[in-house]
């Protein structure tokens, strides 16, 4: 812990929900278990709650620190804290680990009770709304009736903008921050690479590599190694890297010569030792199957309808996973159903990645469409 | 009466209004409170967005210059156009745009046929700077200036009705005095446009 704007030390909670949780594929969870972490103070109105929605493969800790000698604080501690754009000393903030994580939410490394063994490739494939679903049953245990904002970047912004669907009168707003209204076939295409350099691995097993006690870290290694290049852009990795080699000569040989090599391999191998290979599929998919329009012939005006919510939408300029043009298109079918959208573009040479990143303007815009009072 | 009263006076209780170049956004939250409209901003500025967000008001990023195509024809009550027109690259191209998405349109652009204007010119054989035109040449944001018989032109040629129109005087008050002479004693003027 070396960072003294930080919230400082957090202890995760977890609640158990003994409940059948029906699924969008129609299976049923049978109870389910939820990591989450909360910063700052409920308000007696219990009017002051944010829900934080993480990404592909973030986790319930999103700030602060978990023991004084954790290097690392958590993914958005850059914006959540006291006086940061998500002001802790404002806001009761709640963040879960989504069903069907790895980081101690109910998922494919915990227990199918039916079967008494780890649920592994059998979790069910889940869906976004599932997330959403899953995440108004914390509400409740909360008592929190209605989010005073639901915020997320990437598949994050996805789940912020499916709680205005699925939950109008239980948001007030939602901030939907470089994110798109489906995933085109480049994106999927990407996401399948990832999910081929898992399966082909030999230690994958079918997904069955918990009862072996190994885990296909090459392939899950790969796929990160893959992911992680689409949330950067090209500026800033030649920013950071540049052609800079690791030696001051070439050598000729297939080693990691030149420094972005290096970082990505240590990315990957950093990535494989700590997440779950089934998690990775899982997230992927969700990823891959939201689509709010699908119902709707794919008119994004009408799967807007029921959104009560003002919205705040951010893009970046140099994210080219989910660029600009996919945020405006969730803008201009906000405007054509007429619901209440703001849409600000930050300029950002980080990629996809800048909504990590507490760039000046980004945190002034969020902090003032979190604290104005409409 | 002030330009935001006449502006008022034109637009409908509960009807949705787009801003073009909304500034701070007070025109829009006098509107919200006062006609309970339902309506966006359009802004660059970035200090203007941050007041416009603070005040709860919905504001797109968006420059008017490269384009009004993500908004659908006849989409909204009113488009307003405040102090905007005359610093856009393509005025005629805007005008098009704004009067094929509003079912009606107000404009306030500044006089430059005022008699000031014209007397400094003339003159003085200097470009003016006045109470409705503070800035030099060198640096004002106001790249297509026009007179309210150039702006009358143009809207004659783009098959634009002016249904109704306000002159105003140097400090922004409507004036009736002026109507027969206001493109020289008109500082500047408010619009209300349909098509």
């Amino acid at each position: 812990m070396n960072n003294k704007s930080s919230i400082g030390l957090i202890k995760p909670s977890s609640v158990k929900f003994d409940n059948s949780l029906l699924l969008e594929c129609g299976k049923e969870l049978k109870g389910f278990e939820m990591v989450y972490e909360t910063y700052g103070k409920l308000n007696e109105e219990k009017s002051n709650a944010i829900l934080v929605c993480h990404a592909l493969s973030g986790s319930h800790h999103a700030a602060g620190y978990h023991k004084d000698s954790e290097v690392k604080a958590g993914w958005w501690d850059s914006l959540i804290g006291p006086d940061k754009a998500v002001d802790t000393n404002k806001y009761f903030v709640v963040s879960p680990n989504n069903l069907g994580g790895c980081h101690g939410t109910t998922g494919p490394k915990s227990t199918n009770p039916e079967t008494n063994l780890a649920y592994g490739p059998d979790f069910p494939v889940l869906t976004v709304r599932d997330w959403t679903n899953s995440q108004a049953l914390l509400a409740d245990y909360l008592d929190i009736n209605t989010w005073h904002a639901v915020i997320g970047g990437s598949l994050g912004g996805m789940q912020a903008l499916d709680w205005s669907i699925a939950y109008p009168k239980r948001i007030k707003k939602a901030g939907v921050i470089a994110a798109a209204p489906k995933l085109s076939a480049q994106n999927i295409a990407f996401n399948e690479v990832a999910r081929q350099a898992i399966t082909s691995d030999p230690d994958f097993q079918e997904g069955n590599y918990m009862q072996t006690n190994t885990s296909p870290k090459s392939g899950l290694r790969l796929a990160r190694m893959v992911g992680h290049i689409t949330y950067l852009s090209d500026e800033s990795m030649k920013a950071k890297f540049g052609r800079e080699l690791k030696e001051e000569k070439l050598s000729f040989g297939f080693d990691a010569e030149f420094q972005v090599e290096s970082y990505l391999r240590h990315q990957g191998d950093a990535f494989s030792k700590t997440f779950d290979a089934n998690t990775y599929l899982l997230m992927t998919k969700v990823l891959d199957y939201f689509d709010p329009a699908d119902e709707f012939d794919g008119d994004l005006v009408k799967a807007f309808k029921p959104i009560l919510a003002q919205t705040l939408v951010l893009s970046f300029s140099s994210d080219w996973r989910f660029s600009p043009s996919r945020s405006k298109e969730i803008t201009n079918a906000l405007i054509d159903a007429k619901k209440k959208v703001s849409h600000i573009e930050i300029d950002s040479p980080l990629g996809h990645d800048s909504f990590l990143f507490p760039e000046e303007r980004y945190v002034e815009v969020l902090k003032a469409f979190l604290g104005n009072q409409s | 009466m002030k330009t935001e009263t006449v502006i008022e006076s034109w637009v409908r209780d509960g009807s949705s209004i787009l801003d073009l170049g909304c500034g701070d956004g007070s025109i829009l939250e006098a509107l919200r409170s006062n006609k309970s409209v339902q309506g966006y901003g359009i802004e660059i500025d970035r200090k203007n967005i941050k007041s416009c967000l603070e005040k709860g008001l919905e504001v797109i990023e968006q420059n008017i210059d490269e384009g009004l195509s993500n908004f659908l024809d006849k989409s909204f009550d009113t488009v307003l156009v405040s102090q905007t027109i005359q610093v856009l690259k393509n005025p005629k191209q805007a005008l098009e745009e704004i009067t094929r998405i509003g079912h009606q349109s107000i404009i306030v652009i500044p006089n430059f046929g005022h008699w000031k204007s014209r007397l400094t010119l003339f003159l003085e054989g200097k470009m003016p700077v006045t109470e409705s035109l503070p800035e030099k040449w060198y640096e004002t944001p106001n790249i297509h200036l026009c007179t309210l018989t150039d702006f009358e032109n143009l809207c004659a040629e783009l098959n634009i009705v002016i249904e109704e129109k306000k002159i105003l005087d140097s400090k922004g008050t409507v004036s009736t005095l002026f109507s027969t002479w206001s493109n020289l004693l008109g500082s500047s003027v408010i619009y209300r446009l349909s098509r």
